[in-house]
């Protein structure tokens, strides 16, 4: 906005423009209240937990996953704004995958819900494209020089989902016991699943 | 983490980044703040309704973050909300939905009330939360 509003606490400018909007009949209170309360409550990474899990234990559905990642994940019953065209990215033994964007932080909203303050903080953005080793390193992921590392930048239209590998030792698993070893930083791609 | 350029993160620091679960119970803060939640339930309203869309809304957000960020080399004062509102602002603007005029306006008077006016008086639970106008705060 102007530089002077720039100096203006952003609550102000906030419930300003909130009380103009709904003054003039363009949104209201219960439609926003319904957005934020299904955002802080309802929609989180549980979601794309239980399409790994599910991804895990059934290969059809994997197969389905990787090639349309939106249909597959609608499946579960996920879907919604910034869901309309997700890719999902398999690591393997050679190759892992961690998402960014640089331009300003789209993510997955279905799947993970909104991001976390790293993932929208410049030195995130700006550096996992420039040195996605050391990056994954200082969040405790230590790669071997073997392991290819690809970073994918969310473009207007693709948001990504990292599917982590399954880890060892977990075939006893139910599908709900895996899901609980997915983390939102796993799919990121900033984690690996965790070890049962 | 370190490479957040020593941004101390509350919302970060208290994930537990433990297995997933919902944002509430695992800790995690959606919102730091009633304003960022308000910002951000304005946005998804606005589009909804079909008044702004969002590819436009995600273009403004990203012009706000490149032109804080190139006058903000250290990083310092980072506020991912802030941008959010500004590039907010900027798109109803420019949809005719809000007169910028209006908005400084209303911005000023809000600013003007007296302390213990609750700026961020948004009631998560209630929908009787009455927009305050300008006879309101001057009688």
């Amino acid at each position: 906005m102007t530089t002077a509003a720039e100096h203006i606490d952003p609550a102000v400018r906030a419930e300003a423009l909130a009380s103009l909007l709904i003054e003039r009949g363009l949104v209201d209170q219960a439609t926003m209240d319904n957005f934020i309360k299904t955002y802080e409550l309802s929609v989180g990474p549980m979601n794309g937990a239980k399409v790994v899990a599910r991804a895990w234990t059934d290969p059809g559905y994997r197969e389905r996953l990787l090639a349309d990642g939106t249909a597959a994940i609608a499946e579960l019953g996920f879907k919604g704004p910034q869901g309309e065209h997700i890719v999902v990215l398999e690591n393997t033994p050679d190759a892992h995958n961690v998402v960014v964007c640089t331009l300003c932080s789209c993510y997955p909203w279905p799947v993970l819900g909104l991001p976390p303050s790293w993932y929208k903080d410049p030195s995130y953005r700006s550096r996992i494209v420039r040195e996605p080793r050391a990056v994954l390193a200082e969040f405790g992921l230590e790669l071997g020089d073997d392991v290819a590392i690809r970073v994918f930048d969310s473009s207007s239209e693709v948001r990504y989902m990292v599917l982590p590998m399954r880890p060892a030792g977990t075939d006893g698993l139910s599908e709900a016991e895996l899901a609980a070893l997915v983390t939102r930083d796993a799919m990121v791609g900033v984690a690996e699943a965790v070890a049962p | 983490m370190s490479g957040s350029g020593g941004h101390a993160d509350p919302a970060y620091l208290l994930d537990s980044s433990g297995p997933a679960s919902p944002p509430r119970d695992n800790g995690e803060l959606v919102f730091a703040a009633p304003w960022e939640s308000r910002a951000f339930g304005l946005a998804l309203a606005l589009n909804e309704a079909g008044l702004i869309d969002w590819e436009g809304f995600r273009q403004a957000l990203i012009r706000e973050i490149g032109d804080w960020e190139a006058a903000h080399p250290s990083g310092e004062g980072w506020s991912y909300y802030e941008c959010w509102l500004g590039a907010l602002e900027r798109t109803a603007s420019a949809k005719g939905l809000v007169d910028p005029r209006a908005l400084a306006d209303r911005a000023a008077q809000i600013a003007a009330l007296p302390a213990g006016h609750d700026h961020e008086a948004h009631d998560h639970d209630g929908h009787e939360h009455s927009m305050h106008n300008e006879t309101s705060h001057h009688p």
